[in-house]
C-alpha cells in the first residue's frame, strides 16, 4: 500500500507545483493545508495572548486585597480573555483543523472557494489587532464582560467600545465566509461514493457547525449594530429611559450565545470520535446515532438560550420551558459519551497522547456535563447564576474540553500534516502536567462558586482565599504546560521520527490510507477510491 | 500482575489524597458546598441540589467506572483483543430512554418548587424595594416610608492593600437593612443605570434589577443572625464592591428599628431648613463624597481620564455660579455613568458634597451650598 502511494506522490510531484516562496506565499495563498496552517498558528497566539490575560487575572486574585491591577483593568482583562479566547483561539483553531483536514477527509483536492478561504482568514488578523489595540486607549478597553450586556456596553462603555463592535462585524464576516466554504466543499466536492453517512464524524460536526455559524453570526451582527446606533445614533434598543429593553439585549445575545458554545465543542466531538477508535482498535460505536445526536444537539442549541436568563424576572412558563429544554440536551450529549465509552470497550487499547487528551476530554468534558446539568434546573440555577460555579462549569467543558481535543488533534494528525512524529515522552509529559494543573485550577472554583463568590469580581472575601490561592498555582502551571507545548510544536515542524503512511497502527480514513505523510501540496487531484 | 501491583499503588496514592483533602476541608475556610439557607424555600433549593448532585455522581460512577475498567483490562499492552461489534439499536434506545425518565424524576420537584419561588406577592407582609445604583444599593421600605443607601463599609476600603484578618472584608456595609424573622418578605428589585444583581446566598434570593423592569422575590426568614451577599452581576469598575448586610432581628426590635428610622428621617428633614456652617458642611461632606462619589471621581478628585471627569479643578465646580454643579449632582448627566443623586441622598447630604468638593480635594470657591438651596432645586 505504503509504496503504492509513494509510487504516485513521485509520479503526482513530476507536473505538481509546490508553494511559492517566502512571506508572500501565506498572504496570497489560496491552498487549504496553508491557510489551516495559518488558522491554527492565529489561534496558537491568540491562545498565548488570552492566556496571558488569564495569567494576570489568577495574578490578582492569588491572595484578597487589590495588589497588582485595578479594578477596572480587571473588568477589561476578563472580557478581553474570554473574547479572545472564544473568538480567537477555540473557533478559528477548528476553522483551521476544518482546512486542513475536511478535503483529505473526503477527497477534495481544495475548498471549494479558495480565494475566499483566503480573505476569510486574513480578516482575522486585523479584527484582533484592532481588538487589542483597545487596551492602550484613553478609557481602556471594553469592561463589561464577553456577554456585553447593555446597558453597561451602552451608555456606561468606554469609547473603544466602537472599536470592539467593528472587530466582531470583521469575525462575523470571516466565519459566515468559512462556513459557506465548508458547506460548499462538504455538499459538492466528496469523492465519488463518499456518501453523506459515511463521511467521518469530523466532517459531519463540522457541516452541522457550519450551518449554527450562518445562522447565528448575524444575530451577532445585528446586536452589535443596534449597540452602535445606540451610542452614537440616538436610537433606544436597549435604554430604557428610551422605551428600549435591556433583557432584549440579553434575548438577542444568547440567541447568538447558546448555538455559540455548540459551535466550540461540536467539531470537538467529531475530533474524539475519531481518536477513540483509532487506539481502541475497534469502529466507532453507533455511527449513525452519532450523526443524529449531532444534529439533535444542534437543532436543541437553538432553543435554550434563556437558561442563561433565569434571574433576569422571566414569567414562570418561560422558566419552566426553558429548563425542559435544556435539560433534555443532556439525552444527546449523554449517548455521545456512552457510544465513546462502549467504543472503548473490549477494543485493544494503547495510550498514546492523542488518545490520552481524548480520553481526558470525556472524563472532564462529562464534568462539565454534569454542572450543566446542575445549572439547567432553573430553580436552583438562581444561587449558581453568575457565580464561580458556572464559571468552572463553562472552563470544564471550554478548556478541558474544547481545547483539549484541538491539542488531541493536533498529536493526532500532525505526524500526518510534517511527516514528523512528535516526541512520545513530551507529548506525555504534557498531557499529565496539564491535566494536574487545569483541575487544580478550575476544580477549586466549584467549591467558591456554591460558597458564595460571584463571578467577575477583582477582589474577594477572606473565605475564599485558600482556594482562589490553590486556583492561581493551577492556573500558573497550566499557563506554563501551554508554552512548553510551544516547544513541542515547534520541535515536531523543525524534525523529528519520520512517519509512516498509516501514522497509527488502526488508523482509518482516506488522510491516513489514501495519501503519504506529510501529502503532497496539492493532493487528490484525481478523486480517490471510496470504499 | 504487574497490572495488579500498579492498581495497588494508585488505590495508595488514592486514599492518601483524599485524606488528605479530607483534613483539609475539616478546616472552616475550605467550604465545599452550597450555603445552607435559612429559608424554608432555600432549604428545598439545597435539597433539590444534592439529588441532582448525586445523580451526576451516580452516572458518573457508572460511566467513569466502565471506562476505568475498560482502559485496565481492554488494553493492547494486557494482550486484549479488539472485537469489532460497533452497531446495537437495542442499546441506543436504552440509553436514550433512561436517561429521559432520570430528567423526568428531576424536571418533577424543580417545576413544584420553581412555581413556590417565582411566588412572591401571595401573603407579602412587608415590602422591601431594592435599587441597585453603580455602585451601591438603595432599599425603600414601602410602607413604612424609610429609605437609605447602602455603601461597603469604610473598614473595608481602608484595608483594601491588605486586608489580612480583617473581619467580613468586603461584606460589610455602612447601613444594613434590618428585616424580621418569621414574616413573608416580598422584595421589588430595579435599577437606576446598569443591570445589577441582588444576591443573599443564605435567603437564597438572586435577583437581577433591572434598569425599566421591576422583578421581585421573597423570603422567609426563620433564623436570627446577620446574612451578607454581593451583586451578582457585572455592573462595571465597582462590580466587586457592593456588598449586602441584612440584620434578622425580632419582630419587636423591627419596630423598634423602623420607628428610630422614622424620626431620624425627621430630624434631617428639620435640620435642613437651617443655615449650615462652612465648618459642619466640609466636614460632613467628606464623608458623603468618600461614600458616594469618590468610586468615580476618585478619593482625591482626580477622576479617571477618559472614562470620569476630575472634580479638582473642574469649570464646573470652580464656576462662582452654583447653578450648574448643583444641576448635575441633584439631577444627574442623562446619558452618562453620573447619577441624579436626588434620588439617593437628602438635602443635607448633597449639600455637604457640594460643599466639600468647592472647598476641598484641591479647590477653594469659598462658598457654601446649603440645604434649602438644594431643596429648592429638586
Amino acid at each position: 500500500m505504503s509504496t503504492e502511494i509513494a509510487h504516485e506522490t513521485a509520479h503526482d510531484e513530476h507536473h505538481d507545483h509546490g508553494p511559492a516562496k517566502g512571506l508572500m506565499r501565506w498572504v496570497t495563498t489560496t491552498n487549504h493545508k496553508d491557510i489551516g496552517t495559518l488558522y491554527l498558528w492565529l489561534s496558537f497566539i491568540m491562545l498565548l495572548y488570552g492566556g496571558s490575560m488569564a495569567m494576570i487575572i489568577r495574578l490578582e486574585l492569588f491572595q484578597p486585597g487589590l495588589q497588582w491591577v485595578e479594578p477596572h483593568f480587571f473588568n477589561q482583562m476578563t472580557t478581553m480573555h474570554g473574547l479572545v479566547m472564544v473568538f480567537g483561539a477555540i473557533m478559528p483553531a477548528f476553522v483551521g483543523l476544518a482546512n486542513w483536514l475536511i478535503p483529505m477527509m473526503i477527497g477534495a483536492p481544495d475548498m471549494a472557494l479558495p480565494r475566499m478561504n483566503n480573505w476569510s482568514f486574513w480578516i482575522l488578523p486585523f479584527a484582533f489587532g484592532m481588538l487589542a489595540c483597545t487596551t492602550f486607549m484613553e478609557g481602556g478597553a471594553p469592561a463589561f464582560g464577553w456577554t456585553f450586556y447593555a446597558p453597561l456596553s451602552t451608555t456606561f462603555a468606554p469609547a473603544s467600545t466602537d472599536f470592539f463592535i467593528f472587530a466582531v462585524h470583521l469575525m462575523g464576516i470571516s466565519s459566515v465566509m468559512g462556513s459557506i466554504n465548508i458547506i460548499a466543499t462538504i455538499l459538492n466536492m466528496r469523492a465519488p461514493g463518499m456518501t453523506l453517512m459515511k463521511m467521518p464524524l469530523f466532517v459531519w460536526t463540522w457541516l452541522i457547525t457550519a450551518y449554527l455559524l450562518i445562522a447565528v453570526m448575524p444575530v451577532l451582527a445585528g446586536a452589535v449594530t443596534m449597540m452602535l446606533t445606540d451610542r452614537h445614533f440616538g436610537t433606544s434598543f436597549f435604554d430604557a429611559a428610551g422605551g428600549g429593553d435591556p433583557v432584549m439585549f440579553q434575548h438577542i445575545f444568547w440567541f447568538f450565545g447558546h448555538p455559540e458554545v455548540y459551535i466550540m465543542i461540536l467539531p470537538a466531538f467529531g475530533v474524539i470520535s475519531a481518536i477513540i477508535p483509532t487506539f481502541a482498535r475497534k469502529p466507532l460505536f453507533g455511527y449513525s446515532s452519532m450523526v443524529y445526536a449531532s444534529a439533535s444537539i444542534a437543532i436543541l442549541s437553538f432553543m435554550v438560550w434563556a437558561h442563561h436568563m433565569f434571574t433576569t424576572g422571566m414569567p414562570v412558563a418561560g422558566e419552566l420551558y426553558f429548563m425542559y429544554a435544556t435539560i433534555l440536551i443532556s439525552v444527546p450529549t449523554g449517548v455521545k459519551v456512552f457510544n465513546w465509552v462502549t467504543t472503548m470497550w473490549k477494543g485493544s487499547m494503547t495510550f498514546e497522547t492523542p488518545m490520552l487528551f481524548a480520553l481526558g476530554f470525556i472524563v472532564m468534558f462529562t464534568i462539565g456535563g454534569f454542572s450543566g446539568l446542575m445549572l439547567g434546573v432553573a430553580p436552583v440555577d438562581t444561587q449558581y447564576h453568575d457565580t464561580y460555579f458556572v464559571v468552572a462549569h463553562f472552563h470544564y467543558v471550554l478548556v478541558t474540553g474544547a481545547l483539549y481535543s484541538i491539542i488531541a488533534a493536533f498529536y493526532y494528525w500532525v505526524p500526518k500534516w510534517t511527516g514528523h512524529m512528535y516526541d512520545e515522552r513530551l507529548g506525555k509529559i504534557h498531557f499529565w502536567w496539564s491535566t494536574i494543573a487545569v483541575n487544580v485550577l478550575f476544580f477549586p472554583q466549584h467549591f467558591v462558586g456554591l460558597a458564595g463568590m460571584p463571578r467577575r469580581i477583582p477582589d474577594y472575601a477572606l473565605q475564599f482565599a485558600e482556594f482562589n490561592q490553590i486556583s492561581s498555582i493551577g492556573g500558573f502551571a497550566f499557563g506554563l504546560a501551554q508554552v512548553f507545548f510551544l516547544y513541542i510544536v515547534i520541535k515536531t515542524i523543525r524534525g523529528g521520527e519520520k512517519a509512516t503512511d498509516r501514522v497509527w497502527e488502526g488508523a482509518t480514513g482516506l488522510e491516513f490510507e489514501q495519501l503519504p505523510s506529510p501529502p503532497p501540496y496539492h493532493s487528490f487531484n484525481e478523486p480517490p477510491p471510496v470504499k | 500482575m504487574v497490572l495488579h501491583k500498579r492498581l495497588r499503588r494508585s488505590a495508595v496514592a488514592i486514599t492518601g489524597l483524599v485524606s488528605m483533602l479530607y483534613a483539609m476541608s475539616a478546616q472552616a475556610a475550605y467550604e465545599l458546598n452550597m450555603t445552607e439557607s435559612v429559608t424554608p424555600i432555600g432549604k428545598q433549593l439545597y435539597g433539590l441540589h444534592m439529588l441532582v448532585f448525586w445523580i451526576c455522581v451516580g452516572i458518573g460512577v457508572l460511566v467513569f467506572g466502565a471506562m476505568a475498567y475498560s482502559i485496565l483490562y481492554h488494553r493492547k499492552s494486557v494482550g486484549h483483543e479488539a472485537e469489532q461489534f460497533h452497531e446495537s439499536t437495542k442499546v441506543e434506545i436504552a440509553w436514550t430512554v433512561v436517561p429521559l425518565l432520570i430528567l423526568i424524576g428531576i424536571a418533577i420537584p424543580a417545576t413544584a418548587t420553581l412555581i413556590e419561588l417565582e411566588d412572591a406577592k401571595t401573603d407579602a407582609e412587608i415590602t422591601l424595594q431594592v435599587t441597585g445604583i453603580q455602585w451601591k444599593w438603595k432599599y425603600t421600605y414601602v410602607d413604612e416610608g424609610v429609605s437609605f443607601v447602602s455603601n461597603l463599609a469604610q473598614s473595608s476600603r481602608d484595608v483594601i492593600k491588605d486586608p489580612t484578618g480583617n473581619e467580613n472584608y468586603l461584606l460589610e456595609v455602612d447601613n444594613p437593612i434590618v428585616l424580621p424573622v418569621n414574616k413573608k418578605i416580598r422584595f421589588l428589585f430595579h435599577a437606576d443605570d446598569v443591570i445589577h444583581a441582588w444576591w443573599v446566598p443564605e435567603l437564597a434570593v438572586k435577583q437581577d434589577a433591572i434598569p425599566g423592569f421591576i422583578n421581585d422575590s421573597w423570603a422567609i426568614i426563620e433564623e436570627e443572625g446577620v446574612y451578607r451577599g454581593q451583586c451578582a452581576e457585572l455592573c462595571g469598575k465597582d462590580h466587586g464592591f457592593m456588598p449586602i448586610v441584612v440584620n434578622a432581628v425580632s419582630e419587636s426590635e423591627y419596630e423598634q428599628w423602623i420607628a428610630g428610622m422614622q424620626a431620624e428621617a425627621a430630624a434631617a428633614a428639620s435640620a435642613a431648613t437651617q443655615e449650615w456652617s462652612m465648618q459642619d458642611l466640609v466636614a460632613r461632606g467628606e464623608t458623603v463624597y468618600q461614600a458616594n462619589c469618590s468610586a468615580c471621581h476618585g478619593p482625591t478628585g482626580a477622576g479617571i481620564p477618559g472614562a470620569f471627569p476630575a472634580i479638582t479643578d473642574s469649570p464646573i465646580v470652580l464656576d462662582a455660579d452654583q447653578a450648574a454643579h448643583i444641576d448635575i449632582v441633584v439631577n444627574g448627566k442623562a446619558g452618562t455613568a453620573m447619577a441624579a443623586f436626588k434620588n439617593q441622598l437628602n438635602d443635607i447630604d448633597i449639600a455637604a458634597a457640594l460643599t466639600f468638593q468647592r472647598n476641598g480635594l484641591g479647590n477653594s470657591v469659598g462658598d457654601t451650598v446649603q440645604p434649602s438651596t438644594i431643596a429648592a432645586a429638586r
